[in-house]
């Protein structure tokens, strides 16, 4: 099962300025950790806000918006991407995470869809077969 | 936190520290069986104590230290009655280590050292095949033996039997925990690493039955070599076993049809292959190739791998490299499922008489009588030269060979299909 | 220059039916399609609602599990896009050319990722120390 944990900005990490010494030290031997356990897909930190954009989609209508972004709580300073066993695993790595932000900090756990999860509301295989339909379409070959 | 939470959540913790636990009690009381008892002993301990007082904040610790006082106990009621000498040593060993202020980091100090003893002890040649995969997945990969059971579709109690046999015959012929030297080293870690894609295979690609693949025993596979990996970091030939696992696995999502048929590689919608695991398995290549092991056999398979993984549609597909990559392959372990697949890639390469001649050269052969891609690629390249009765007559004769129901619905759909074009041409 | 594209509702939009249709599907599939095709596209992955995903608050040296689902409707995180480009302009222009917005109002954010050049290189020594393995898997220049 894939995961993908979800680290929040703070003021420290929307500062830009690079973790301290110490915290950026425990924090890569965790992903040291994470890699001889056979767990980490990709992890990676993101510049903040100010560097980014935001795209918003109303009806047809596409605005673009340049950063910072002031909720500083909804935007994401980092992630990784788990494979691990079940959903309790994921969380009990996370518990070994040394504190991102030094001090609250809040961290996400999602579950990545798989093929098998959309089975269910796919029961027929309709979808599959619109996506096979779709390739056709586009001229890939079959 | 209710019972059941607790349940999940003990699980998780015991899958992540069991090898750890497993491999350093195997050091301290020199019997592998027995570490294992000692393990499920604080498992069950942590059952019982953790949904009241919940988790402790270094679970890892209290378990081992949990076991370590069950093997005191033990040695003191003299419940195994053997060498005293050596006992009472491994008691004094043992309280010290106990007592040692800082548990974690006396386990730490040298639990990698102690995992590749645990890898090579469970893959020892002493044991069967199929005890060695049994005994892997159980102690380093954390399966229980109903999920091993379930995995390989066998009943539970042959997979328990498998493993106590196993533990006993390790006894019994006094294995050493340690990690061999020298000239023994390769060949041991090539049994490991047979272990390991044995393993991904069966989850892969299953032999028998309806199933086209259980991907579960693919990521325990993948997880094994990626731990593996980094245990033995200077082994090229780990290197190519994870980049091959890495790269096949990213087309686990694309290998299947809306109704659970296979689809074959190159029909696949390359959108959906898992491109973090392309990226993954061609850096894994890279190391290999990096460490000097570009020819090792799993290295080259995972080069003809990163082939397809490289190009964006079929049609970049670089065949002749392929071929050459086959032709390589086949100098250094000359077999005709090697050269089987070579044909295919020549003829993609340089047309199907081309393919067509490497694939009759086989037909001699006397391992592939009964083996049903012989004659279901001679088909598909007969066909694409317009020979479409003898096609017909090969597809259907694979599809009479093949175990898989899957597989011998699309050999006949094939077959089908040249009776059309018979007809129209 | 990598990028990652998080989208989610809009918060400030009425709620409204999110049900993927047929259409929506194929829509989708082919703007994965065309990105592969380009060559940017590193991953793409939904993540399952936060019911199924969890929480973890760290406060100081405290670590506290949290169980979805949650009762603010805004989502973090619906889904993402991991792209690799030459701009901060190409990754919104990508951004701009996503499905979203048949019939919902959607935000995608778009993060650019620390790379090891943003790191000064003696905090790169430190690293390399602490986490000799994991740090070899971006030395490679990925």
């Amino acid at each position: 099962m894939k995961f993908m944990i979800l680290v929040k900005a703070n003021k420290d990490s929307e500062s830009g300025a690079l973790p301290r010494e110490e915290l950026m030290t425990a924090m890569v031997r965790y992903n040291e950790e994470l890699v001889k356990a056979g767990v980490l897909l990709a992890g990676e930190g993101l510049h903040p806000s100010s560097k980014g954009a935001r795209v918003r989609f109303s009806g047809d209508k596409r605005t673009v918006i340049d950063g910072p972004f002031a909720e500083t709580k909804e935007l994401v300073a980092g992630f990784w991407l788990w494979d691990v066993g079940s959903r309790e695993e994921a969380i009990e790595w996370v518990k070994r995470m040394p504190n991102p932000a030094g001090e609250e900090s809040e961290i996400e756990i999602r579950q990545v869809f798989s093929a098998e999860d959309f089975a269910p509301s796919d029961p027929t295989g309709e979808l599959r077969a619109a996506e096979e339909r779709m390739r056709a379409q586009t001229g890939q070959k079959p | 936190m209710t019972a059941t939470d607790a349940h999940r959540t003990i699980n998780a913790v015991f899958r992540i520290e069991s090898p750890r636990l497993i491999a350093g009690l195997t050091r301290i009381v020199r019997d592998v069986g027995l570490a294992e008892e000692l393990a499920q002993d604080a498992l069950v301990a942590a059952l019982e104590r953790w949904p009241e007082s919940g988790v402790p904040d270094n679970p890892g610790a209290w378990l081992m230290a949990t076991a370590k006082h069950r093997a005191i106990d033990l040695l003191r009621r003299g419940k195994r009655v053997e060498r005293k000498h050596e006992e009472l040593g491994h008691e004094i060993e043992l309280q010290q280590e106990t007592a040692a202020p800082d548990l974690e980091a006396a386990i730490d100090d040298d639990v990698g050292d102690d995992l590749l003893r645990l890898v090579f002890i469970s893959c020892h040649p002493v044991l069967s095949t199929e005890a060695r995969v049994a005994l892997t997945l159980r102690l380093l990969g954390g399966l229980t033996t109903e999920e091993i059971a379930r995995a390989f579709l066998v009943p539970e109690p042959t997979v328990a039997q498998r493993i106590v046999r196993a533990k006993r015959t390790l006894a019994e012929a006094r294995v050493p925990f340690e990690v061999p030297r020298g000239a023994e080293l390769a060949e041991r870690l090539s049994s490991v690493l047979q272990v390991i894609y044995l393993v991904f295979n069966e989850g892969y690609a299953a032999t028998a039955g309806d199933d086209w693949m259980r991907p579960a025993l693919c990521e325990d596979a993948l997880r094994l070599g990626r731990i593996l990996a980094e245990l033995v970091p200077q082994e090229p030939e780990v290197h190519g076993l994870v980049a091959l696992m890495e790269i096949q696995a990213s087309r686990l999502r694309a290998r299947t049809g809306p109704s659970g048929e296979p689809i074959l590689l190159l029909d696949q919608n390359r959108a959906r292959w898992d491109h973090v695991l392309i990226r993954r398995g061609l850096a894994a290549l890279a190391r290999a190739e990096a460490l000097g092991g570009a020819r090792g056999p799993y290295a080259l398979q995972a080069a003809i791998a990163a082939c397809h993984a490289r190009a964006h549609t079929a049609e970049e597909t670089d065949w002749a490299r392929i071929a050459a990559l086959y032709g390589a392959l086949v100098q250094l372990m000359p077999s005709p499922v090697v050269e089987l697949n070579r044909a295919v890639a020549v003829s993609m390469a340089f047309g199907p008489a081309a393919g067509l001649e490497v694939a009759d050269a086989l037909l001699s052969e006397p391992s592939l009588q009964g083996y049903h891609l012989l004659p279901s690629v001679r088909g598909d390249l007969l066909a694409k030269l317009g020979c479409f009765d003898e096609a017909r007559a090969e597809l259907e004769r694979a599809a009479s060979l093949t175990r898989n129901a899957r597989e011998r619905a699309l050999l006949l759909e094939r077959a089908a299909a040249c009776a059309r074009g018979s007809a129209t041409s | 220059m990598r990028f990652i594209i998080t989208a989610a509702p809009d918060p400030n939009a009425p709620k409204t039916d999110t049900t993927v249709d047929e259409q929506m599907m194929a829509a989708y599939m082919k703007y994965n399609e065309d990105m592969h095709k380009a060559g940017v596209l590193v991953a793409s992955e939904g993540l399952n609602p936060a019911s199924q995903g969890a929480r973890i608050g760290i406060s100081g040296g405290k670590r506290v599990v949290l169980d979805g689902p949650f009762v603010e409707t805004k989502e973090l995180v619906g889904g993402f896009y991991l792209i690799e480009v030459k701009s901060r302009e190409e990754a919104i222009e990508w951004a701009l050319r996503c499905p979203v917005g048949l019939g919902t109002a959607d935000v995608l954010t778009i993060h650019q990722m620390t790379e090891a050049s943003d790191i000064p290189p003696e905090m790169m020594k430190i690293i390399e120390q602490a986490a000799p393995t994991w740090s070899a898997s971006f030395r490679k220049g990925k």
